[in-house]
């Protein structure tokens, strides 16, 4: 069945096109109310009061725009770890109350400059930390899907309302899956892009060797089009490379021949859901159909990527997050002296995953400890880096699972930490590498949870990922279906 | 690891509840990760930054700033334009 209402930034553009005058208010307005009646269940919008839509409206200038940009008039989501001007930036953390940012992060500032509209505060686990949604100081985020099960995380809020057609496309941040996992757990399409390909000013940073923002959308045309807006150098981001944006929407097509998709043999081990590896083997069966060379490729120290990644990533993790002492933004608690406050700031306002985190990555940087934590996990995070280069040698991408299993049940995992951890083996390994990597939708398992297809690509490769993305897509049908909590099935 | 040492480096006060249960927890993360232990990596020069990037310079160039209230409006406690903390000498 088609959609009734435009859920991709290219619908969306097309309805505007047809009436430009009157059509923005009225689809402003229609979609507030859609996030009206979609949020109390999905709680993927933080402290949603439809009052920033009628902000929005205000401020439009009716009349298109000569030389319009390509997101002239399109609300875009975003994740609560953004700087949005005027705008709160919570982090899902209650230590950012009351904050409220005094700039935009440049990926906003592109997004504006392409003539979208910035619109709501996805939610997220407490700064970026955490693979379900249910690190959140305001509440878990629910798979449109089903319910009882977690939107995946850490940008579950983004990856849930993109799914539900609640927000038209979103900006995510992936350190470790935070982008891709979501977008799997929720059946929309998610890209990382390569370290270095987007800028990170007024990202508040979790762990800024593996962090990167980017989108999460239904279709992956439209991440072509998000990336294509916000790659490229900045100079607020010395992170950031000084590499030409290639075009990545004429990239897409609809054959995959002349290129070469490697299969990692530790992606397909046991231990992955029989539903998943289905569900992705008969993906692969399609991108042969579509043209592509399927190989045999070996990155034997996968296994060891879950360890190397949580020592690295607390140990970035205790030193940005030391930022938060209530002295210069957020709350504070008062204490005798500056130490004493820090110490009832930071206990009365983290939530205990962040503290676990900030404890782990402090003991692994101390003196002592350094060596053969911190310092190990650095040369095994060489040995991963090169384990990708050389496969790329022998071939243009990978194509694996995004997750061993679909979206947890709520609670399930949330007493054990390291059990979670786990869930993280096949997302990680593209953060240490620097590579990009997109999750597109690939399928369902029996009880109706999608499943996702990862495809991973060497550095500043996103044009061929993309492509395979695509063509994947527009060979099936898994993007066109609409979960029964979402706007489709939900508004009238 | 002494769990409420190490969170005192870390300027976090924890109650006996919470250093209990993180105790266990991080324990069970910290066992774990003994997998890197037999990995040879004594030839391995450790990655930092997954990109090859070193010194990145600019122009030294004064250019505005946020303004200076915009920046104090989010201060928990300010005095003429002056973050407020607690007295440390007497």
């Amino acid at each position: 069945m088609a959609a009734r209402f435009p859920s991709t930034i290219a619908a969306w553009r097309q309805a505007l096109e047809a009436k430009p005058r009157h059509n923005l208010p009225s689809l402003l307005a229609n979609l507030a109310s859609a996030i009206d009646r979609c949020n109390p269940g999905l709680n993927c919008y933080i402290d949603w009061d439809g009052g920033e839509v009628q902000k929005a409206l205000g401020g439009i200038d009716p009349e298109p725009r000569p030389g319009a940009g390509p997101l002239e008039g399109v609300p875009i989501g975003i994740k609560d770890v953004l700087n949005v001007k005027d705008q709160p930036c919570h982090c899902a953390s209650r230590i950012l109350e009351g904050y409220i940012s005094p700039y935009d992060a440049t990926v906003v500032a592109r997004l504006r400059r392409a003539g979208a509209i910035p619109l709501g505060r996805l939610n997220m686990d407490e700064f970026a930390m955490g693979s379900t949604n249910e690190n959140s100081a305001y509440g878990p985020v629910r798979n449109p899907w089903n319910k009882d099960h977690v939107a995946g995380g850490s940008s579950g809020g983004a990856a849930a309302a993109v799914a539900a057609g609640v927000a038209v496309a979103a900006l995510g941040t992936d350190t470790g899956g935070s982008i891709r996992q979501p977008a799997a757990f929720c059946g929309c399409v998610g890209l990382k892009p390569s370290y270095g390909r987007v800028s990170r000013y007024g990202l508040t940073a979790f762990a800024s060797s593996l962090d990167q923002v980017g989108p999460v959308t239904r279709t992956v045309a439209d991440a072509a089009t998000l990336l294509q807006c916000i790659a490229g150098r900045d100079p607020l981001d010395t992170t950031s490379l000084d590499v030409p944006v290639p075009d990545y929407t004429a990239a897409l097509g609809s054959e995959l021949g002349g290129l070469k998709l490697g299969l990692p043999a530790e992606y397909f081990a046991d231990g992955v859901d029989p539903e998943v590896t289905r569900a992705v083997r008969a993906a692969i069966d399609e991108c042969r159909r579509l043209g592509a060379e399927i190989i045999e490729v070996q990155l034997p120290h996968t296994r060891y990527a879950v360890a190397t990644y949580y020592i690295i990533a607390t140990a970035e993790a205790s030193a940005n997050l030391a930022r938060f002492d209530g002295v210069r933004y957020g709350a504070r608690v008062a204490g005798q002296d500056p130490l004493d406050s820090y110490q009832r700031t930071r206990a009365t306002y983290f939530g205990p995953e962040v503290k676990r985190r900030i404890i782990l990555g402090t003991y692994v940087l101390s003196s002592g400890y350094h060596d053969a934590y911190y310092l190990r996990a650095q040369k095994v995070r060489t040995l991963i880096r090169q384990d990708f280069e050389r496969v790329f040698d022998q071939c243009d991408a990978l194509l694996t699972p995004v997750a061993p299993t679909t979206a947890y049940r709520l609670g399930e995992r949330i007493d054990d930490p390291l059990q979670m951890y786990l869930g993280d083996i096949f997302t990680v390994t593209a953060n240490l590498a620097g590579i990009c990597g997109l999750s597109v939708p690939c399928g369902f398992s029996t009880t109706g949870l999608p499943i996702g297809l990862q495809i991973l690509g060497p550095a500043l490769r996103e044009a061929t990922i993309l492509q395979i993305g695509h063509a994947y897509e527009q060979a099936t049908n898994w993007s066109a279906q609409h979960p029964p909590h979402g706007r489709e099935a939900i508004q009238s | 690891m002494d769990v409420r040492y190490v969170a005192h480096l870390a300027r976090l006060s924890l109650t006996d509840e919470e250093a209990g249960l993180f105790q266990g927890q991080l324990q069970h993360v910290l066992d774990y990760v003994q997998e890197l232990s037999p990995l040879n990596v004594a030839d391995v020069e450790p990655t930092a930054h997954a990109l090859p990037l070193q010194n990145v310079f600019r122009a030294d160039e004064a250019a505005p700033g946020l303004p200076h209230e915009q920046v104090m409006a989010n201060a928990p406690q300010a005095r003429n334009g002056l973050f407020m903390v607690p007295r440390i000498l007497e």
